[in-house]
């Protein structure tokens, strides 16, 4: 297992990630696949899938979350009507454009109609590619959800087998899980040190580094996050007279990096965010004995995020994890940015703000896309609110 | 048997007939007696169960007692009368994004303003929220908003989607399971009444005498001309079976007569009654994908008519049930065949399975084309459609055209746009008609 890339400063390692982000032809995926004969890469899109399953039969899992801010769109949309938000159609920019013509797999998690309905489209549009609707259970009893979600796991374990010409061991998925689990530990590490520290670890930084989670083998990103969290530990960046915000609603179609950086500079420290949350979907260790699909299956019914995407059996709870996550960070105010167009957090929007009403919690909501360009009217909203809470807050 | 067409004056058009079958008005009494029913349960002590369209269990809602109170049907309602619009706004103004599904916007902001039923009087509170989640992610939403609101039990029924196109033993086992373990002991508690599977079992063999006759009713358009508008005129078909009739003598009488309507219709080589009385000549057979506008409901049915183009088959009229591939509700096997139900409906459906469903009906009902009028707020049906008319097109060879609206919020309807793109649709299948005839 990898332990350090190559000792180096902080800003090394954040233009690597970088370079990864801004990188539309995925090179790196790509010279991956190529390093060794048969290797093959299976890609995803958000909101969560199993990515212990994609390493346990040596494939890349490669997350696919749309085309950003730098992609042209020239074909994509004439596939989707204009009110339809813009990760669909970008996803298909980059399968068409042939951007991801080495991808041998493309899972589409249960998250929203559509993205469901992309599975079927890309079944259709890319017949040869290996493409799977990825269900989960919206019941959370371990007899009834989990035995469902433990079939579509062994499902997606066999046709994964299929692929490579041999059937996954529980042997290599223990092993994958114990590296997931590790890369979890110091995603969870990461963002508690920002909270703890956001002047050290600045929002732009923290997202390329968790979307470089995305890219790299799971050994080489956890290389990469320990490497960050002490070149960054050992930097003094001076700390501003900044907000701290929680930011929520962006867990599907990414926001332009522009977009977080606008917020930091407006005046508000992210100290928690639900931004690529397939990095740290379950919340805690994945037992690495026993029945591994089960112990999975154990992690994602009862240690795992809230996210709009799931249901929530209990109406006290509902929204408690966002006001949770306020408590723990120490944030005091929630910014709702959520992508156009997008039901999950639109729907979600009002009653997680009734939540935050009843709680003391002030917060603001805007809107945006992933080719947002124009980012004065979210800097100057960002602003207000961060000098709205400097002024009030005390009073 | 002899019925009639009955002319009838509505109270939103003073100066205009509007002419129903016979059909019709025997439905208008039925849900008329069924808002009745719901508006006086506080007085009558029955208590309540809303749910959802697709996915609706009215089968196993009766065995309990409740009356069945649907939401998406309430927002058709009120989209018919016009006054969706404002409740849509109203919601709009509490926080609800303009971006989401008007049918939730036009529910919520009916609460807010009194939550008044199509009768004039307060619907009740749900006692019970039956979340069958099929086939749309907003209705997950869409009950944790109602639950936020009412404070009352609510029930999750997760149904899986068909993405490879086909129903596992592993999903049955899912949604028997939550049936058994979660479904019915809540609704036991709830309504203080027994489950009795025997009862369900009665309720169930109704509900396939009536799908028996609707599918007959449905598949009467394969003529030509052809008796029925599968859409507009589906639309009032549908409704007692996708509704609270389902498992009921009454839903078996109502498609009884609904298909001895048809068929004498059929015998006498007559089209589909229209709002402005019999259609005239079947010039254009059209398949249509996608719901209904409803503000604007009979202006958008009269831009067919009045061009003599009939509907032969729709997929929006599948959205409760698919029926016309051989599914019924079989009493052999109560909960199974609930979730089997589930899983089948047209929106449960991946997409290449509701493009084999399309291109079939194209070919089978010998239509000119498709048409898709693609809804603003409903991702579950609009997220992928453009591919879907390609595709249809390339498989059948027959034109297809693409029109856009909206559900219940009259700010997307367009009427001048809607006739345009038809009109040129129209002159489309013509030429390709004419091209045809040249090429023979």
């Amino acid at each position: 297992m990898a332990t350090s890339l190559n000792p180096s400063t902080t800003a090394d390692i954040v233009a690597r990630a970088n370079a990864l982000f801004e990188d539309l032809s995925f090179s790196a995926a790509r010279a991956w696949k190529d390093a060794e004969p048969g290797r093959k890469v299976v890609g995803y899109m958000p909101i969560y899938v199993p990515r212990e399953l994609i390493h346990a039969a040596g494939m890349l899992p490669l997350g696919v979350v749309g085309g950003g801010d730098q992609l042209e769109v020239i074909h994509g949309d004439a596939y989707y009507q204009s009110y339809i938000c813009r990760i669909p159609r970008s996803t298909i920019e980059l399968g068409v454009s042939g951007r991801l013509d080495f991808v041998d797999g493309m899972l589409f998690p249960s998250i929203c109609d559509v993205i469901r309905n992309l599975s079927g489209m890309w079944k259709l549009m890319f017949p040869k590619v290996y493409s799977r609707y990825f269900d989960v259970p919206q019941n959370y009893r371990d007899e009834i959800g989990g035995n469902f979600y433990v079939n579509e796991l062994a499902e997606l374990r066999h046709d994964l087998g299929e692929l490579r010409g041999k059937p996954i061991t529980d042997e290599e998925l223990h092993s994958s899980i114990a590296l997931y689990n590790e890369n979890r530990r110091l995603i969870r590490e990461l963002y508690a040190f920002r909270a703890e520290r956001p002047w050290q670890a600045p929002a732009t930084e923290v997202y390329l580094m968790v979307r470089a989670g995305l890219l790299l083998p799971v050994e080489e990103h956890s290389a990469m996050l320990r490497d960050y969290l002490a070149a960054t530990r050992a930097d003094e960046r001076p700390m501003r007279d900044n907000c701290r915000v929680v930011l929520t609603g962006m867990f599907c179609e990414q926001p332009p990096l522009n977009l977080i950086k606008s917020l930091e500079l407006s005046g508000c420290y992210v100290v928690d965010d639900d931004l690529l949350l397939v990095t740290r979907w379950l919340t805690g260790e994945v037992a690495t004995e026993g029945d591994p699909l089960r112990n999975l299956a154990s992690a994602f019914l009862h240690h795992s995020e809230s996210t709009a995407a799931k249901y929530e059996p209990n109406q006290k709870e509902k929204g408690q994890h966002l006001v949770r996550a306020v408590k723990r960070t120490a944030a005091e105010g929630v910014i709702f940015a959520a992508p156009s167009f997008c039901d999950p957090a639109l729907l979600e929007r009002p009653m997680l703000q009734h939540v935050l009403k009843e709680a003391g919690i002030p917060f603001i909501a805007f809107k945006y896309a992933e080719n947002s360009g124009q980012m004065q009217p979210i800097r100057e909203q960002a602003g207000t609110f961060a000098d709205s809470i400097k002024l009030w807050s005390g009073a | 048997m002899t019925t009639p067409n009955t002319k009838i004056v509505t109270s939103k058009a003073p100066a205009k007939e509007v002419i129903k079958d016979a059909s019709m008005l025997k439905q208008k009494e039925m849900m008329a007696a069924h808002y009745d029913r719901l508006t006086a349960a506080p007085q009558t002590g029955a208590k309540v169960a809303a749910t959802f369209v697709p996915g609706n269990l009215n089968e196993l809602v009766m065995c309990f007692d409740l009356v069945n109170n649907l939401p998406e049907v309430n927002a058709i309602q009120s989209g018919l009368r016009r006054v969706s619009g404002s409740y849509v706004l109203e919601a709009e103004k509490i926080g609800h994004s303009e971006d989401v599904c008007t049918y939730v916007k036009s529910d919520i902001g009916m609460m807010a303003k009194g939550n008044i039923a199509p009768n004039g009087k307060k619907f009740p509170n749900p006692d019970v929220l039956l979340l069958s989640y099929t086939g749309c992610f907003t209705f997950m939403k869409w009950f944790e908003l109602l639950r936020e609101q009412y404070k009352c039990e609510t029930i999750m029924l997760h149904t899986p989607y068909m993405g490879d196109g086909k129903i596992t033993k592993g999903m049955i086992d899912y949604m028997v399971k939550q049936l058994r373990e979660e479904v019915i002991p809540t609704l036991e508690r709830v309504s203080g009444v027994k489950f009795d599977i025997d009862r369900l079992r009665e309720n169930l063999k109704r509900s396939s005498r009536a799908e028996d006759d609707l599918v007959r009713v449905l598949q009467s358009a394969k003529a030509k001309p052809s008796p029925i508008d599968a859409y507009f005129g589906g639309i009032y078909y549908i409704g007692p079976i996708f509704g609270a009739f389902r498992g009921t003598q009454d839903a078996i009488d109502y498609y009884r007569f609904l298909r001895e309507e048809v068929e004498e219709r059929l015998a006498n080589g007559q089209g589909p009654v229209t709002p402005d009385g019999d259609m005239g000549k079947e010039k254009y057979r059209l398949v249509v994908e996608g719901p209904p506008n409803y503000t604007n409901f009979r202006q958008f049915w009269k831009m067919f008519y009045d061009e003599g183009a009939v509907i032969v088959a729709s997929s929006y009229t599948k959205v409760g049930g698919v029926y016309d591939f051989g599914f019924r509700h079989d009493p052999s096997k109560p909960l199974e065949t609930l979730a089997e139900y589930c899983l089948g409906v047209y929106t449960n459906r991946s997409l290449p399975m509701r493009i084999d469903m399309l291109v079939n009906y194209i070919n089978e009902y010998e239509a000119d084309g498709l048409l898709i009028n693609s809804i603003k707020s409903c991702n579950s049906f609009s997220a992928g459609q453009l591919l879907m008319m390609r595709e249809v097109e390339k498989r059948t060879g027959k034109p297809a055209a693409f029109v856009e609206s909206d559900l219940v919020d009259p700010r997307y309807f367009s009427a001048a746009n809607i006739k345009n793109r038809l009109e040129s649709y129209f002159q489309m299948i013509d030429q390709k008609r004419s091209g045809a005839h040249a090429a023979a």
